[in-house]
């Protein structure tokens, strides 16, 4: 089998430097006391960002071929609808509690 | 009969290639090899175990009428006189991340078959590792100290405690076994089993269960800790 992952030491100092930019701002999210959607926005961008680079990088995800990218990143995008129903519910719920038991 | 010996189809790529790779009658994951294939669908199916633990967090927190507590004050700590915020884990943080790096490039070194660095650098790797479930350890006592109990806890919502004990207990376990197979990995590289075959694969194998680790976090960082 013909190796193909390996690239230059300086792909992943760099990625390494990212990675620890982008804690250190995610950092300063919570630091700096930002409220609101800011907060929640930023912090869910720069997890993305974290995630995209540990994923295409440091797992080699970017060189690999399209048939194992779409097995393994497509199936979790069912969670999204895991996450909607069970939001939904727990409104349900929180409503049920504060009508009730409030 | 004649039989037409076609010869053996190139690896298209793109959208081409996927379909091709799929319908060929022959192994799906070309290039990939199959331990690192069966690692990535451990890592699919983890990925479902963890997304299911935080979905649960996100039902609990979001149906509570009690106020969540104030994690950046829960974690904070008092360093020299200072009061810094959630500094324990912004260093667990680090420490991970490191971790992550040191492994990317012991992959590396693997492939280019200099395995005095490579295993050198998994025990680094492993080290970091072993850091981090240290600093857990002493965030946990800490925590336990304070009164947290799966069950309640003086500061607020009383299922803060059963997320943290059971989102952070599950990563520290992935964490700990990780570092365990690093162990048997670098001992491995270091005594030369890998160098024989002229096959570094499960270097990059084991590599990719400690990215997952480290990505795992970046999840429980931002949910359980920054939200």
């Amino acid at each position: 089998m013909v190796n193909t992952q390996t690239h230059p030491i300086g792909t992943y100092l760099k990625i390494w430097g990212l990675l620890f930019l982008l804690s250190t701002l995610s950092y300063l999210v919570d630091y700096l006391q930002f409220q609101g959607l800011l907060r929640w926005g930023l912090i869910i961008l720069f997890m993305l960002l974290k995630a995209g680079l540990i994923v295409a990088v440091f797992m080699h995800m970017a060189w690999e071929r399209l048939a194992i990218m779409y097995a393994i990143l497509l199936p979790p995008g069912c969670l999204v609808i895991l996450v909607a129903l069970m939001a939904a519910e727990s409104n349900y719920t929180l409503l049920s509690r504060l009508l009730f038991f409030g | 009969m004649s039989t037409e010996i076609r010869p053996k189809a190139a690896a298209e790529e793109g959208m081409q290639g996927l379909v091709q790779d799929w319908s060929d009658d022959r192994e799906v994951f070309r290039r990939v090899n199959w331990g690192k294939a069966m690692m990535w669908i451990f890592l699919l199916s983890d990925t479902f175990i963890f997304s299911c633990f935080l979905t649960g967090y996100m039902v609990v927190r979001s149906s509570t009428v009690e106020a969540w507590p104030n994690t950046s004050e829960v974690f904070a700590l008092t360093l020299g006189g200072i009061h810094i915020p959630l500094v324990l884990i912004a260093i667990m943080t680090f420490v991970l991340i490191s971790s992550s790096g040191t492994m990317a490039m012991a992959v590396n070194f693997g492939y280019q078959r200099r395995r005095f660095r490579c295993g050198g650098l998994i025990l680094l790797t492993a080290l970091l590792g072993a850091t981090f479930v240290g600093m857990q350890a002493f965030e946990w006592s800490k925590l336990i100290e304070d009164g947290v109990r799966p069950w309640g806890n003086p500061m607020g919502a009383p299922q803060f405690g059963a997320c943290f004990f059971m989102i952070t207990g599950f990563h520290g376990l992935h964490v700990s076994i990780g570092v365990i197979y690093l162990g048997i990995v670098a001992l491995k590289v270091l005594k030369g089993d890998y160098e024989q075959r002229g096959d570094y694969q499960i270097v990059e194998t084991a590599g990719l269960y400690w990215h997952f680790v480290d990505l795992v976090w970046v999840f429980i960082f931002a949910f359980f800790y920054l939200w």
